[in-house]
């Protein structure tokens, strides 16, 4: 019997594999598919400290082997999530990490602070690499002072495991990595989408109604998975890899290049019971290849 | 209710109208219920293709265990699935979203108005109307009398009206032009699926004539589960909601179209 479990931070994961914020909801809207508590962790939806109503219709369009969202952060807010939403998702027998995102550093240490109360949320998510709202997101994770400064001021008010979510959409990551660390980090996750646009040519009209938005889907792994392995040799914390994974072998080529846990994101529009096919394919492939644990795997990628 | 992740059997694939193919696939071990204007999401068979296609549930055959989907060919997804042949086996996703009120609603006297492919989900709710002993009236438009599919399917269920934009069937204009609207008092419930500004004009009448009135949405969806946020409407009553999940049938005075 081989071990799935993993840790990021001082939180233990019984299995490496999560789901992405705002691609498995609040995790419910899976559960007729397959048995969520069976993830090692899900990542629920971007929540921030007031209601968001996203942007316009519309938002989506499918593109070569991925897809450009622009939903821009609709939530109902932090406190209808700790009074409505909170007492529901506890109730899942998985890791609950909410992911965080805000406008200005204020919005991310009340919001931080709120979900710090929570007993049976045990780590935070922080989005500081949403492409599709006009004010923060992204504007804080592709400076590393901006970076550091967020990141440094929640983690006075947050003393659980502290995740940061970083941008792709940067010149070189190891620097965002490094100052995120810096600041407190307590684990790393990437890569959050890459800044794209779709054009309808018939209309001469951009098809998203942001003009922009965030690509995803198995477009973005080879990019996602040099930036795990660059960043996972730059820092001394775990790092989570996301982006375009499909497949328990995608998963585990994350794992090789550095990764301590995965999340699985696009892939669960696809098939929404992928993320249990993948815990069982890791399961296989360490068994099948006389690794005893994944933490076995985890950075042992062969360069020479 | 409950959604299902199933693996059925290509029965048929064949043209029924210009670019327009009737998917049918069959399940073993039968179908779950299903309400009339839900949808499934299918699994599109090909490379080029990510996304699952949501397509409207055109019929269902309770005793032969067989579901039928309309599908217009508009791009390489729609393409790959006119594609598929009898025996090929097929992933879908269903049923999805809320469908037309008809079980929770009183209705005596319905006017079924489609437009275009967006006839599909009105075979099924004649079929569940029928089956009910109400007897539907459909309304159909289209550029053309050879564009609107499938009439003699519906004439079994209820009474087909047609208007044409050339006249070559039914009467000349568009659907609202019809004279079947000139008597309100006919109908006690509009269900519409089509074009969007077909289905505000049938909003607008339907307002007008302070008759209720229910439009199924189609919009660009991925997940087809309320979970990505990505298909949205305004709405009245909450903002933007989901239109896998709240949709995609709307009581017109939900949406903001005429506020």
């Amino acid at each position: 019997m081989v071990s799935l479990s993993t840790k990021i931070g001082s939180l233990e994961l019984k299995n490496p594999v999560m789901t992405a914020s705002g691609t498995f909801g609040y995790g419910t809207e899976y559960s007729d598919f397959m048995d969520i508590s069976r993830l090692g962790a899900i990542i629920v939806k971007g929540t921030t400290l007031n209601p968001r109503q996203g942007n316009p219709y519309p938002r989506m369009v499918e593109t070569p082997s991925g897809m450009l969202n622009a939903v821009g952060l609709q939530n109902k807010g932090v406190d209808h999530f700790v009074d409505h939403i909170y007492p529901e998702v506890r109730k899942i027998r998985t890791s609950i990490i909410v992911n965080v995102s805000g406008s200005c550093i204020d919005d991310y240490v009340q919001t931080a602070s709120i979900i710090n109360t929570l007993d049976d949320i045990p780590a935070i998510e922080l989005n500081i690499s949403c492409p599709n709202v006009k004010q923060g997101g992204m504007a804080f994770g592709v400076n590393p002072d901006s970076a550091a400064q967020v990141v440094g001021a929640v983690r006075k008010v947050y003393d659980k495991t502290l995740i940061v979510k970083l941008s792709p959409n940067v010149t070189d990551i190891t620097e965002i990595a490094r100052a995120v660390e810096g600041a407190g980090a307590d684990s790393i996750s990437l890569i959050n989408t890459l800044l794209g646009m779709a054009i309808d040519a018939g209309k001469r009209k951009p098809i998203l109604s942001t003009i922009t938005g965030g690509l995803s889907g198995p477009a973005v792994k080879p990019i996602a998975l040099r930036m795990v392995w660059q960043t996972a040799k730059a820092v001394k914390i775990p790092v989570i890899g996301l982006g375009g994974i499909c497949s328990a072998t995608d998963a585990i080529e994350f794992l090789l290049a550095g990764a301590s846990a995965v999340q699985i994101g696009t892939a669960n529009f696809i098939d929404p019971s992928i993320s249990g096919k993948v815990i069982d394919g890791i399961g296989e492939y360490l068994a099948c290849h006389g690794f005893s644990s994944v933490r076995d795997i985890i950075g042992i990628l062969d360069t020479d | 209710m409950k959604k299902f992740q199933l693996d059925l059997a290509v029965e048929d694939n064949c043209m029924v109208g210009p670019g327009v193919t009737l998917l049918t696939l069959r399940s073993e071990d039968g179908l779950p219920d299903m309400v009339a204007g839900q949808f499934a999401e299918i699994l599109v068979p090909s490379a080029k293709v990510l996304l699952r296609r949501p397509i409207s549930i055109h019929f269902i055959d309770k005793e032969r265990n067989t579901i039928g989907f309309l599908i217009q060919i508009v791009g390489d997804g729609t393409a790959a699935l006119a594609a598929l042949r009898a025996g090929d086996s097929v992933n879908v996703l269903l049923p999805l979203g809320n469908g037309f009120s008809y079980r929770s609603t009183h209705v005596a006297r319905p006017l079924l108005i489609g437009g275009g492919v967006g006839v599909a989900p009105l075979l099924f709710l004649g079929q569940e109307l029928a089956g009910n002993g109400i007897i539907p009236t459909f309304l159909f438009g289209g550029r053309n009398g050879e564009l609107i599919l499938r009439k003699e399917e519906f004439m079994k269920y209820g009474n087909l009206f047609m208007t044409t934009e050339d006249g070559s069937a039914g009467e000349r204009g568009f659907v609202t032009d019809h004279s079947l609207l000139l008597d309100s008092e006919s109908f006690d419930r509009v269900y519409a699926c089509g074009p969007t500004p077909m289905l505000k004009a049938v909003g607008h009448w339907a307002r007008e004539h302070d008759t209720a009135c229910e439009v199924s949405l189609e919009h660009r969806m991925a997940c087809g589960i309320g979970a990505c946020l990505c298909c949205v409407e305004d709405t009245a009553d909450s903002g933007n909601v989901c239109v896998c999940k709240e949709g995609p049938v709307f009581n017109i005075d939900r949406l903001k179209w005429f506020h």
